[in-house]
Order: structure tokens, then C-alpha cells, then sequence
């Protein structure tokens, strides 16, 4: 009985949330208050019986009920605890039902946080949130509806969880992932809701922006999860392979960045209205077109859930209204009439506008670069596939020349600024950079790298940059710290995320120049020195898991005779599936990971192949993120997103605080 | 064209896109176009990846054979790859076409991983690749003692395929495997 009160559970959530869909919505367009009033009560109610869905479906899964179906699926008596709870979102039915629960925390969110909004405005936000959740449940409910049963025919034991998803990153990543997808939505429902009231003004832009910071720090932390998982996890120690559903995580990501910067321009300035409003459609749209390319098989991937075609027209036709809908009121209602607000050529709009380009361009060719397979099967000229090479080819020319102009921007000014000042500012600290760049790389093993010095040379412009902001805004303090402590939340906020964006290039750069990845046969005893350290092979155990058995060897790790750390990289065979599976052992560091995992055996004296990797700063890239992703959120805490009166903005916003 | 008819243009495009997609969906991505089908495997002149001797078409046929097309740059094949060691233990004939790849990798790769393949068949530049139709790697076809495709699947090997679908495919071409079982 208990998974049926899950199923009623959703079912009732879905009526809510057509309510939620429609009276507010009709009563902010016949103004009836009473109507509008009802919003943030439905928002609430939709919220409470998918968490009581999801809960059910959890308690089944803990409680090995393999009566329901995705839990024999996707589950095994054997599996621990905490993968039975990672395994209710490990599946195309509970991701789901994972995604609706979210998308329903974010609308609770926005009704309880809003309360400065005025009505109408809340009202239709609200209401298009609905929409996008009665959507995506009656996904569930008619075509991957998790609740279902065998019954009679339950079998005795589940099929067990996939190996790959049991790992804690695992447990983590598709949440965040979701968090980061759907909390566009906001973005996306702010922007309708101002088009159909017709006032895209700095307040719908303020009230914007503290939204799609958190969603974009969010997909920020969930992808660089994915990116750290593949790297232990597939046992080769590789982090990114523009496989169609990273980049279906990465595309909402670029043009989040696009976004996040342009609504800065909008709120400030009152530029770009029209333009930020199509970029808040295109970002939730990319979030969209991403769950339809992993969930409806029209791509090929490594990680995709199985295919379904009745499910892929679910939501090609639930994106063709989302999508088709938005944008046909954007050409009906966005504003043609050209600002009156004009900036010169040389000043932070300009630069902003630059950063928009980019990451538009960037967005468009990951798009196309995914899309290019299916274009071409459809088109009736074969099969292709399109590989790292063109997305390399493509993005790190174009990565590669939005730095220079974004160590530029922090110290920009608004409206309209001089090269000259910032040739002042900049010169003397762009030669220290040049001279640092040129000489460093020097220290590496083998001498000179260009790619490295290219790269300290973009990182260190864009932390010069900052720093030479930062010392501008406290020279009139009376100490450092004092001023250091009054600046604003979203200053530090940008200082993090743009830190921790040189810091991934440098980490990025840094791993795959300098990397020493060695694949030997060893037999126990045997010792090889890879980079400076001795592995040596002390010897092999088997070893028994929960679900699984293994394979272990241990290894011992010294550097010039002093002892490092000892390694014990595993080949598990998991039981239920018999699928093997690799399990690296990293030691991790600031400087430099090692990294051994096992091949196969080779021959018949316990040789095995091991794969030693010394791989310099991998974990800059990753800390490049996280900086990133708390960038985002540290801006959230600014005090002007808590002012009451947030709504009665000059529409030109001439406001002198940063952005 | 007015101000308000240039802002139609981002809808317009997500028509074109939506309808592609749509396109999409009755495509399967792991179909083969069907011109291979029951067709002779194209002929080659291509190195070995170890003895660099020349292999032809003929110097291949004799035996119901899978012809699985790697390479060291493909996630997929490494996930894929110690099933194939198994299925080589229990006597399943494999030849390698090591598609687009450098070789001496792809030696370090046998070396490390183990060598399922009778031999490996180097398309370096990836000719006997578009001659098949390669979509991606891996990518493995079923071709009988006469030289004939009769399946290709797309997509990494695993227990459970070759268990419900490949081993009665690779059977009706005559091809015999060892019974299954825990290999030492």
C-alpha cells in the first residue's frame, strides 16, 4: 500500500500545481488580489506532497521493497544504505521525480522570499513555476511513473545499482546538477513575468540576480562534481570529455555566465533589457534541451538513461511550448524602443558586452557541436561524431581571448572610462605578469612550456587585475582590513569566482602539460620511480566488499627515502551485475596527485598491469570551481537584496556601487 | 524588416531546431544504415598495429569473426574492453580495427590492459572506418565465415547484451563459444 499513497501523493501534487498554473495567473490578469493571494499557499502545497512522493519512494528503496519496479531495477539487499538512498535518483523514474521535488523547493523558495515583490509580479512568477512542474509531473505520472509494481512476480532480489553510480560523489552530484538545472527556472519565470506585465525594469533585474547566482553556483558545484568523479571513478584518471550529456550540463552553465553578467549591465544601467530577457529564456531552455537529449536517446553517450522514444516527444513537445511559447511572447512584447542610456566605447559595458559575446559564441558551438551528429543524421548524410578535437579547437581560442578583456573589467568604470587610465593602472602590473610568465615555466622539468607560460600569463592578468581593484577601493580607508571589510558581499563575490576562474586555467593547463602517466607491469615486489617518487609494489590481496569482491594491491610510495603514503587501488567484481569495475587510489594534494589504479593481470606470477599517473595541480581546476560556485552564493548575502523598498528603482538605475 | 519582426528571429531558429529534434526522435542513433546489411565487408589494404605486415580482406575471412573498431581516445572502449578479454577467453574470434589512433598508444594500451584480438587491423586515417560507417567507438561488426556483415551494434559490449542478444546473433553465424562461466 505504502508506495500507492506515494503514487496518490504525486497526483495530488499535480493538481496543486495546475491550480498554481492557472488562477494566479488569471488573477493577475483580471487583477483579482484574492486570486493572486493564493500563489505562495499552492506554491507550498505542491511542495509538500512531491516531498511526501519522494519520501515513499525513498522509504521503498531503503526498505528493499522490490515489488516496485525501479527499485528491482535499480537496487540489491546487498547494496549499502547510503547507495540504496543515492539509488532512488541513480534512474531515469526517480531522477525524475528528484527533479520535480526541486523544481518545487525553488518555487517554495521564491514564495517565501519574495515578500517585498509586488503581488501581480509574484503571482505570475509563481504561476509559470506551476506550469513548468505540472509539466514535468505528468512526465512522471504518464510516462515514467516510479511507483509502478510487479506484482505478482516480485523478485526475490534486485538487480543492483550500476557500479559507476555507487561512490559518494555520486550521491551528491545529481542534486546539485539539479539544483543549478532547474533553479533557471527562476531566471526564466522572473523574465516572463516581466514581459507579460510589460515592466522590464532594474528592479525585475535585481530581483533576478540573486537567483540565478545561487542556480549557476549550484550547476557550478554539480559539474565540477561529475568532472572529479569521472576522473577516480573511470580509472584514467581523464576529468572532461564533452560527452553530449556533459555538455548538456555545460551549455545551461555558459550561458548562465552570460546571463549573470548581462542582468549586472541591466540592473545597473538599464542597457541590454531585450537582450537579458532572451538570455534568461535561452539559459532555462538549455536546461530543458539537455534533460530531452540525456532522457529521449537521440544522442549516443556514455552516461545517458536508457532511451525512450514516447518519452523523448513528451518532452520535445513540453519544450516546443516552454520554449515556442516564451519566446513567441518575447517577439510580441520585448522592448523595440532603443534605451536612452548611451556608454562609449571604452567603459564596463563595453567589457560586459564582450564577456556576453563570448560566452553566447561559447554556448552556440558546444550546441552545435552536439547537435552536429543528429543534424547530419537527419539531413540524410550519414553518421558522424564529433570528438574532443573541434571542442577543443573551439573553445580554448575563445576562452583564451575573453581574458585580457576580463582582468580589465573589475576596475572598469560604468558609462564611460579612458585606455589611458587603465594603462596607468595596468602597465606597470602587466609587466610583472609578462616577466613572471616568460621566467616560471623556466622551473619546469623539461625546460621552457609555452602552453604553461600562456597560461600563468592570462591567470596572473586576471588576479593583477583584481588586486589592483581591490587596492583602488581601499585606499581611502584607514587600514587594510577595515577596508577590506567594507566592501560589499557581491564585490567579494566577483573577486572569488574570477580567482577561481584563473585558478582552473592554471589547474587545467597545468595537469595536462605536466602530467606523467606511466602504464607498467609489475609484479609484487617490483619497484618503478615515475616523477621523483618510488612505487613500490608491496603485495596483492583479495579483499571482500559488501556487494562486491576485489582484487587489491598495495603499494607503498616514498620520495628520496621518506615514506609518503601507501596506495591500495582495487578491480572490484560486483556481484549481482558480475560487471568489473575499476577503483583508483589517489593520494591528493595541493601540488600534485598520485594516482594508481589497476589494468588487468598479466601472465601468470600475480603480475598485474598498474597504472601510476603523477598528475601536477589537477586539484586546482576543481578549487577553481568550488571558488567559483561560492563566488555565486556569497553575493546572495549583499544587503541591497533585502531592502523593502527594492521595487521603486530609478528605471535608468544610476548607482554608483559596484557591480 | 521592422524592429518588432527582428525579434521573431530567436523563435524561428527554435522552430528549426524543435523540428530537427523531432526529426531525431524516429532516428536511432545506434541503428546501422541498413546499405551494410547482408552486404560483403569492404575491402582494405591496412598495417597490422604490431608486425606493420599488410592485411587485406581475405587474409581477415575464414571464421565468423567480430570486427570491433577502438581506440585509446574512446572512453567508452575502456569500459567496454575487459569483456571483450573475456569473451576472447571463451574462444569468440575478435579482430581489432584501431580506428584514428596513434599506435604506439595503442601498443602501450594492449600491453597494459591485455590483447583480446587475433590481430589489429590499423585505419589510422579512418578509410575502412567510412567504408563501414563508423559512427563512433566502439563500435563492433558481426561478419560470417564468407566475408558478409550481418549485424553491427553500437555501443559498448557488456554481459548483459551479449547474454540476451549478441551470443544467438554471433551462434547463427556459426561462431562457438566455450561455456560460460566464472574464467580463472
Amino acid at each position: 500500500m505504502i508506495p500507492e499513497f506515494g503514487h496518490f501523493a504525486l497526483i495530488i501534487a499535480l493538481c496543486l500545481g495546475v491550480l498554481l498554473s492557472v488562477i494566479p495567473m488569471w488573477g493577475a490578469w483580471r487583477n483579482n488580489e484574492k486570486a493572486m493571494a493564493l500563489a505562495p499557499g499552492l506554491a507550498m502545497g505542491v511542495l509538500v506532497f512531491v516531498a511526501i512522493s519522494f519520501a515513499v519512494l525513498t522509504v521503498a528503496f531503503l526498505q528493499d521493497d522490490f515489488s516496485v519496479k525501479v527499485v528491482a531495477s535499480n537496487s540489491n539487499s546487498l547494496l549499502p544504505s547510503m547507495y540504496k538512498f543515492s539509488a532512488v535518483w541513480g534512474n531515469h523514474e526517480g531522477s525524475l521525480l528528484l527533479w520535480v521535488l526541486i523544481l518545487a523547493g525553488w518555487t517554495a523558495a521564491v514564495a517565501l522570499f519574495s515578500s517585498q515583490l509586488p503581488l501581480t509580479m509574484l503571482a505570475r512568477v509563481l504561476s509559470v513555476m506551476g506550469f513548468i512542474g505540472v509539466g514535468f509531473m505528468s512526465f512522471s505520472l504518464f510516462t515514467s511513473n516510479p511507483f509502478e509494481r510487479l506484482l505478482p512476480g516480485t523478485p526475490a532480489d534486485g538487480n543492483d545499482l550500476n557500479p559507476l553510480l555507487q561512490d559518494p560523489g555520486l550521491i551528491i552530484h545529481p542534486p546539485l546538477l539539479y539544483m543549478g538545472y532547474v533553479g533557471f527556472s527562476v531566471a526564466f519565470a522572473f523574465a516572463i513575468a516581466a514581459l507579460l506585465g510589460g515592466r522590464l525594469d532594474a528592479g525585475w533585474a535585481r530581483w533576478s540576480r540573486p537567483w540565478t547566482n545561487v542556480a549557476w553556483a549550484f550547476l557550478t558545484f554539480g559539474i565540477m562534481l561529475g568532472s572529479w568523479w569521472a576522473y577516480y571513478e573511470l580509472g584514467w584518471g581523464g576529468w572532461w570529455f564533452w560527452d553530449p550529456v556533459e555538455n548538456a550540463s555545460f551549455m545551461p552553465w555558459l550561458a548562465g555566465v552570460a546571463l549573470l553578467h548581462s542582468l549586472a549591465v541591466t540592473e545597473k544601467r538599464g542597457l541590454f533589457k531585450s537582450w537579458t530577457v532572451l538570455l534568461a529564456i535561452f539559459t532555462f531552455s538549455l536546461s530543458l534541451l539537455g534533460t530531452f537529449l540525456v532522457r529521449s536517446g537521440v544522442l549516443t553517450s556514455v552516461h545517458a538513461f536508457a532511451a525512450d522514444p514516447e518519452r523523448g516527444l513528451y518532452i520535445l513537445v513540453f519544450l516546443a511550448i516552454v520554449v515556442g511559447g516564451s519566446l513567441t511572447l518575447y517577439a510580441l512584447r520585448a522592448p523595440t524602443v532603443s534605451s536612452r542610456v548611451t556608454f562609449g566605447w571604452v567603459s564596463r559595458e563595453s567589457l560586459l558586452l564582450v564577456n556576453n559575446v563570448v560566452f553566447s559564441v561559447a554556448t552556440l558551438t558546444v550546441l552545435f557541436g552536439t547537435l552536429f551528429p543528429l543534424f547530419m543524421d537527419a539531413l540524410g548524410q550519414g553518421k558522424y561524431s564529433v570528438g574532443p578535437p573541434y571542442f577543443n579547437a573551439v573553445f580554448l581560442p575563445l576562452m583564451a581571448l575573453l581574458v585580457p578583456f576580463m582582468g580589465v573589467g573589475p576596475l572598469s568604470r560604468w558609462k564611460s572610462d579612458t585606455g589611458s587610465r587603465w594603462l596607468r593602472d595596468l602597465a606597470l602590473p602587466a609587466v610583472a605578469v609578462v616577466v613572471c610568465s616568460l621566467t616560471l615555466p623556466l622551473l619546469g622539468a623539461d625546460g621552457f612550456n609555452l602552453w604553461v607560460a600562456l597560461a600563468l600569463l592570462l591567470a596572473g592578468w586576471l588576479a593583477v587585475g583584481l588586486l589592483r581593484d581591490l587596492r583602488d577601493k581601499t585606499r581611502n580607508a584607514p587600514s587594510l582590513a577595515r577596508g577590506l571589510a567594507r566592501l560589499a558581499p557581491s564585490y567579494w563575490g566577483m573577486v572569488m569566482a574570477h580567482l577561481g576562474f584563473a585558478m582552473t586555467i592554471i589547474g587545467v593547463v597545468a595537469t595536462s602539460q605536466y602530467s606523467v602517466e606511466r602504464d607498467l607491469k609489475m609484479v609484487p615486489g617490483q619497484v618503478e620511480t615515475v616523477a621523483g617518487y618510488t612505487f613500490r609494489f608491496d603485495d596483492l590481496a583479495a579483499v571482500r566488499g559488501p556487494n562486491y569482491v576485489a582484487d587489491e594491491a598495495r603499494l607503498s610510495v616514498t620520495q628520496d627515502g621518506e615514506h609518503v603514503v601507501n596506495l591500495a587501488p582495487q578491480k572490484r567484481r560486483y556481484l549481482a551485475s558480475g560487471s568489473i569495475m575499476t577503483e583508483a587510489a589517489i593520494d591528493p594534494g595541493l601540488w600534485r596527485d598520485l594516482y594508481v589504479a589497476m589494468g588487468e593481470p598479466v601472465g601468470e606470477q600475480g603480475a598485474w598491469a598498474i597504472r601510476l599517473h603523477y598528475k601536477p595541480m589537477v586539484r586546482w581546476m576543481w578549487l577553481g570551481a568550488i571558488f567559483m560556485g561560492l563566488g555565486g552564493l556569497v553575493t546572495v548575502a549583499d544587503k541591497r537584496y533585502r531592502r523593502r523598498r527594492a521595487a521603486v528603482a530609478a528605471p535608468g538605475g544610476i548607482d554608483g556601487s559596484p557591480a | 524588416m521592422g524592429p518588432r519582426l527582428k525579434l521573431f528571429a530567436p523563435l524561428l531558429i527554435f522552430i528549426a531546431l524543435a523540428v530537427f529534434l523531432a526529426r531525431g526522435l524516429q532516428l536511432d542513433p545506434q541503428e546501422l544504415p541498413s546499405a551494410l546489411i547482408d552486404q560483403p565487408l569492404p575491402a582494405f589494404t591496412l598495417p597490422d598495429l604490431h608486425s606493420g605486415e599488410m592485411l587485406t580482406r581475405e587474409s581477415v575471412l575464414g571464421q565468423p569473426a567480430l570486427f570491433n573498431v577502438w581506440a585509446t581516445w574512446c572512453i567508452s572502449c575502456r569500459v567496454e574492453h575487459p569483456y571483450l578479454q573475456t569473451l576472447a577467453e571463451q574462444g569468440v574470434a575478435i579482430y581489432g580495427i584501431n580506428y584514428k589512433d596513434d599506435d604506439d598508444a595503442a601498443i602501450e594500451w594492449l600491453d597494459t590492459l591485455g590483447d583480446p584480438y587475433i590481430a589489429n587491423i590499423v585505419d589510422g586515417q579512418g578509410r575502412l572506418g567510412v567504408d563501414l560507417g563508423v559512427y563512433g567507438a566502439p563500435e563492433t561488426y558481426f561478419v560470417d565465415a564468407q566475408g558478409v556483415v550481418r549485424y553491427r551494434h553500437v555501443g559498448v559490449i557488456d554481459e548483459r547484451l551479449w547474454r540476451t542478444r549478441l551470443a544467438a546473433i554471433y551462434a547463427e553465424l556459426g561462431g562457438t563459444v566455450a561455456p560460460a562461466g566464472d574464467t580463472p
